[in-house]
């Protein structure tokens, strides 16, 4: 910074106050000993041994962790076929479409994906008794439809910047397609591909309104639970739950940066 | 490769365009089409919408009764200014930080950039979730309010349309910090200091040089923040008072509690249509961004 503006300086402590205040009561609060959640009650790591015997709260976790796995890489696999298309493959017929498709998801609330797949779902029962009940599948489905999207993006810029020459040299060398897609696209993708399925398991996992529409009985994912709990106010339980969550993720972000940092600095 | 398209190439192509199809458009083609029923009790709970005689008998009902309906017309009014005034909240706070963190040393930034995107990575739920702590009446603030002096009973900030913004405004933050970042980042700093140096005020750089060159991230950002804010569901419901009627809101419980599968499929196409120009435009801006990168 050139001059120094006590303005922008300001307005950045405020700022990250802001984001991380909340964060930082939810963790204080989850060693809170009293069932109050507001008031002090001395510390106490109770809320962490409730959690561990909630059953409901790991059934939940289990669900939601089994949708976001099969939801990522189904994701990965489609966005990475559409990413690829889109960005290399020229005209194909009805492209316009495909690539109006592709983004919406992205930006349609939620509430519209959410029922929209819901009614589908109750059309396609009475037209052919598929799905017989929502739960796993129907959830796994409904988010593969707006994670393939992110995923797609992800690749399709990657690919945009990339020098096409690799391809074209591995293909004028008598190289089939195939072959070519394996050996060269794939491998110069990949990291394009991780990120892709990191972003899409995070979407999965956070997701409330899409999964509320079309779960059936029996089929709470994480989410699903929490909100029951938290719409009658603060739980101490939930507190410690997200605590959980923020440390697993922190960790999580800290060893991607310092990895990514470090191979930087080896290939300069 | 175009022009050569070979069997692989087809696969790739049809596979996820089939998921679309099948996933994204047909459920959107369905929801239009329940729109135009009537609701009755039977399973499902809507009117077909071809008569005994196989003959179309669609009604506008539903949007006759939306667009008159006063409760929904205020509700939809409330919606949008609702998200515009996030928008601008976003903005304001927003653009000085990523002013601050594009001119930050490299090292630096890149750790104000990880702060800014870590709690995308953590539960949106759950972040809305830790305001009630805060906000509630015997909350954080509350207490820490009433320990200084500066009040004497709570104030009243959980359940209200203030806790609504507040939600809003931290939860689509980053959202708009990320576009803006990227555009002020490649702002060549030059240009400012020569329009100081030709004598500008410092207000009248900005007006002139950084406003205008930051538009694309401005309006990239406003979108990111303004078309889900309009949809929210969520935050109406954890933060809102009972009578703070946001429109992703109403239809959930137009569906889930009241059952009127017609009237909350109208809902969501007149919300669809709302959100036509801005998502229209923010289709157009990601185009430009990424055929931009090529």
């Amino acid at each position: 910074m050139k001059r120094r503006s006590y303005f922008v300086l300001s307005v950045l402590a405020f700022g990250y106050a802001f984001l991380y205040i909340p964060l930082v009561s939810v963790i204080i609060y989850s060693f809170n000993d009293s069932r109050l959640a507001t008031v002090w009650g001395g510390f106490s790591t109770r809320w962490y041994g409730a959690l561990l015997h909630n059953r409901e709260v790991l059934d939940a976790a289990a669900l939601s962790l089994e949708v976001a796995f099969s939801t990522a890489t189904l994701a990965t696999i489609l966005g990475t076929m559409a990413g690829m298309a889109l960005a290399r493959f020229g005209r194909f017929r009805g492209r316009t479409l495909f690539s109006g498709m592709i983004t919406s998801p992205l930006v349609m609330p939620e509430v519209i994906t959410g029922l929209s797949l819901l009614l589908l779902y109750v059309s396609l029962q009475q037209l052919i008794g598929w799905p017989a009940q929502r739960g796993f599948t129907t959830i796994t489905i409904a988010h593969t439809t707006f994670a393939m999207a992110y995923v797609t993006v992800v690749v399709q810029s990657r690919l945009a910047g990339m020098d096409e020459s690799l391809e074209e040299a591995a293909m004028d060398l008598g190289g089939r397609p195939l072959r070519v897609v394996f050996d060269i696209t794939l491998p110069l993708i990949a990291p394009a591909m991780i990120a892709g399925w990191l972003l899409a398991f995070t979407l999965s996992l956070d997701d409330l309104v899409i999964a509320s529409f079309v779960s059936g009985p029996g089929g709470s994912t994480l989410p699903m639970v929490i909100f029951s709990k938290v719409r009658l106010g603060v739980t101490p339980d939930i507190n410690a739950l997200a605590t959980i969550i923020i440390a697993i993720v922190s960790l999580g972000v800290l060893v991607a940066w310092w990895v990514s940092g470090r191979s930087r600095r080896r290939t300069p | 490769m175009a022009g050569r398209r070979d069997f692989w190439q087809r696969v790739a192509i049809a596979l996820p365009y089939l998921w679309l199809l099948v996933f994204f458009l047909a459920p959107v083609a369905i929801i239009l089409k329940i729109s135009f029923a009537d609701p009755i009790i039977a399973q499902p709970p809507f009117t077909p919408f071809f008569d005994d005689q196989g003959r179309p008998d669609p009604t506008i009902a539903n949007y006759t009764f939306l667009l008159t309906d006063k409760l929904y017309v205020i509700t939809y009014l409330k919606s949008v200014l609702m998200a515009a005034g996030a928008t601008v909240l976003c903005l304001l706070l927003g653009f000085p930080m990523a002013y601050g963190i594009a001119r930050a040393q490299a090292r630096t930034r890149n750790v104000l950039l990880l702060l800014i995107v870590l709690p995308f990575w953590i539960s949106f739920l759950l972040r809305v979730y830790a305001w009630i702590g805060l906000m509630n009446n015997y909350g954080v603030i509350n207490n820490l309010l009433m320990w200084a002096g500066l009040i004497n009973q709570p104030m009243q900030m959980l359940y209200t349309d203030f806790a609504i913004y507040i939600g809003l405004v931290y939860s689509y933050l980053p959202f708009m910090i990320l576009p803006l970042y990227a555009t002020l980042e490649r702002m060549d700093l030059d240009l400012v200091d020569a329009a100081q140096d030709l004598g500008a005020s410092p207000s009248q750089a900005f007006r002139d040089i950084t406003w205008p060159l930051a538009r694309p991230g401005v309006i990239a950002g406003s979108l990111l923040v303004f078309i889900p804010a309009m949809g929210e569901y969520v935050i109406p419901y954890l933060l809102g008072g009972p009578a703070s009627l946001m429109i992703g809101r109403v239809l959930f419980d137009e569906f889930f509690v009241n059952h009127d599968w017609p009237l909350a499929s109208a809902v969501a196409i007149v919300l669809l249509f709302l959100l036509v120009v801005p998502i229209a435009l923010l289709q157009r801006s990601r185009t430009q961004e990424i055929e931009g990168e090529a």
